[in-house]
């Protein structure tokens, strides 16, 4: 029998080591697993590799992780925001390492991680400072850069429902980077509001399938901040 | 300079959205370009794109309506219209990369002669740089649209030949709207297609410091 149903966000996180690379879903405040980051935070691993989009708004979430000087390095394409100090004052003080990617390199990176893709060339980026240092080539007239997977031990993300095979619907634009997180990471651990019965989940519906997801934890009321 | 004719941020909106036909899939960057939402002709049918992943974006909620996971690229609450869909990230960029999006509409420090665009970093030693999806947009959509002041605050042109902050991506821009111009980008270089009533051309050439062909009307 499948079950991926973790009793807590504690146990969720439960074995994520000092230097881990951790993926954490979300677009600013919108599909943050800020329960699953509260729970890193306490469970206390450090020199952590982040990926998420930014890197961190208000006192919360991703900005609380970086606050308390758990992270070494974040791969990330916005970090500047009105509400982002501890990444900023991180970052200015050298403590932090910062790979900046465009978006949708991003997104594609992650993706390509989880489908087995050794590199693949894009146009985005190619004659920007970006892309300096990378391989580029010229294709069908355009200029490509290759770029390479990001995979990750761990991804954190959010979703709405789940069933205990790990199958996941989202709600609106909280889905953002949680589908393509999820197949990228070795250990897939979701927040839902819901747990519903295996067979409940209208098989047409579903965003991720269970394959992709190995720790499922509820959090009835998550907290969603609004962003400054 | 002060006393320079200019369409106000509004009237730059209603310009663009007057060129943005029915049926086309168009996102709006951040900034001046999201107050083009506002002038859109009424009876055009136009799907705003939104980077972390809508199509069919509505207006914002009525207060107290607002849904916290339900955003905009700019992080502001947005409603989703009838026929409206979401989707993840990765398919987001997706419409972007491979050429699905019919118009996107950018803000810019700097464009070039050639259509060179530079928006995601002034080139400031001191300042976090931060690229988001400016990147992919530039170079995702059939044809980028520019919104910025022709000037900046000092009175030098925005319109370069070569641009001096980094790029954000080369011979993208196909047109620029200015508070003084409407300007295409083309491959004999930038040519005036409207022109702020009340400035003479010779003018307008003077404070831009490159070449432009004269409107044909």
């Amino acid at each position: 029998m499948i079950d991926k149903t973790v009793a807590s966000p504690a146990a969720a996180v439960a074995g994520i080591p000092d230097g881990a690379t951790v993926m954490v879903g979300g677009f600013g405040t919108a599909g943050i697993p800020f329960e699953l980051i509260d729970a890193l935070i306490a469970h206390g691993a450090r020199e952590l590799t982040l990926v998420n989009n930014n890197a961190g708004n208000g006192d919360t979430g991703v900005a609380a992780l970086i606050r308390e000087g758990r992270v070494r390095r974040i791969v990330c394409s916005f970090p500047r925001q009105v509400d982002s100090w501890h990444f900023d004052a991180a970052w200015k003080a050298g403590a932090i390492e910062l790979e900046l990617v465009p978006q949708g390199n991003l997104a594609e990176r992650i993706r390509a991680a989880g489908a087995g893709i050794g590199a693949f060339f894009t146009p985005t980026g190619f004659g920007t400072a970006l892309a300096e240092g990378k391989e580029t080539r010229v294709i069908d007239g355009r200029g490509h850069v290759l770029e390479r997977p990001i995979r990750a031990d761990y991804a954190l993300i959010k979703a709405e429902r789940a069933d205990r095979w790990g199958n996941l619907v989202y709600h609106s634009t909280a889905r953002n980077f949680g589908p393509v997180m999820a197949g990228a990471a070795r250990c897939t651990i979701a927040q839902v509001r819901e747990i519903v019965k295996l067979g409940a989940l209208d098989p047409e519906a579903i965003v991720t399938p269970g394959i992709f997801v190995h720790r499922v934890v509820v959090v009835r009321d998550p907290a969603t901040p609004r962003s400054a | 300079m002060a006393n320079l004719p200019r369409w106000t941020h509004d009237e730059m909106a209603r310009k663009v959205a007057q060129d943005i036909r029915d049926g086309a899939y168009v996102n709006l960057g951040i900034g001046l370009p999201t107050r083009v939402a506002n002038h859109l002709p009424p009876g055009r049918e136009i799907v705003l794109h939104s980077e972390n992943g809508v199509l069919g974006m509505g207006p914002a909620p009525a207060p107290g309506c607002e849904d916290p996971e339900l955003i905009n690229a700019g992080k502001q609450a947005v409603t989703l219209l009838p026929g409206g869909s979401y989707f993840n990230s990765a398919d987001s960029f997706a419409m972007m990369r491979g050429g699905h999006l019919d118009i996107c509409v950018l803000g810019a420090f700097q464009v070039s002669v050639r259509g060179d665009l530079a928006n995601w970093h002034t080139g400031a030693a001191d300042a976090i740089p931060a690229v988001g999806g400016a990147m992919d947009l530039a170079l995702g959509a059939k044809q980028v649209f520019v919104m910025m002041e022709h000037l900046t605050r000092s009175g030098t042109s925005k319109l370069v030949a070569q641009c001096s902050c980094p790029v954000t991506a080369l011979a993208c821009v196909a047109r620029v709207y200015t508070d003084l111009a409407v300007i295409d980008v083309g491959a004999d270089g930038l040519a005036v297609r409207d022109l702020v009533p009340g400035l003479a051309f010779e003018e307008l050439l003077r404070l831009s410091g490159v070449p432009l062909a004269a409107p044909t009307r």
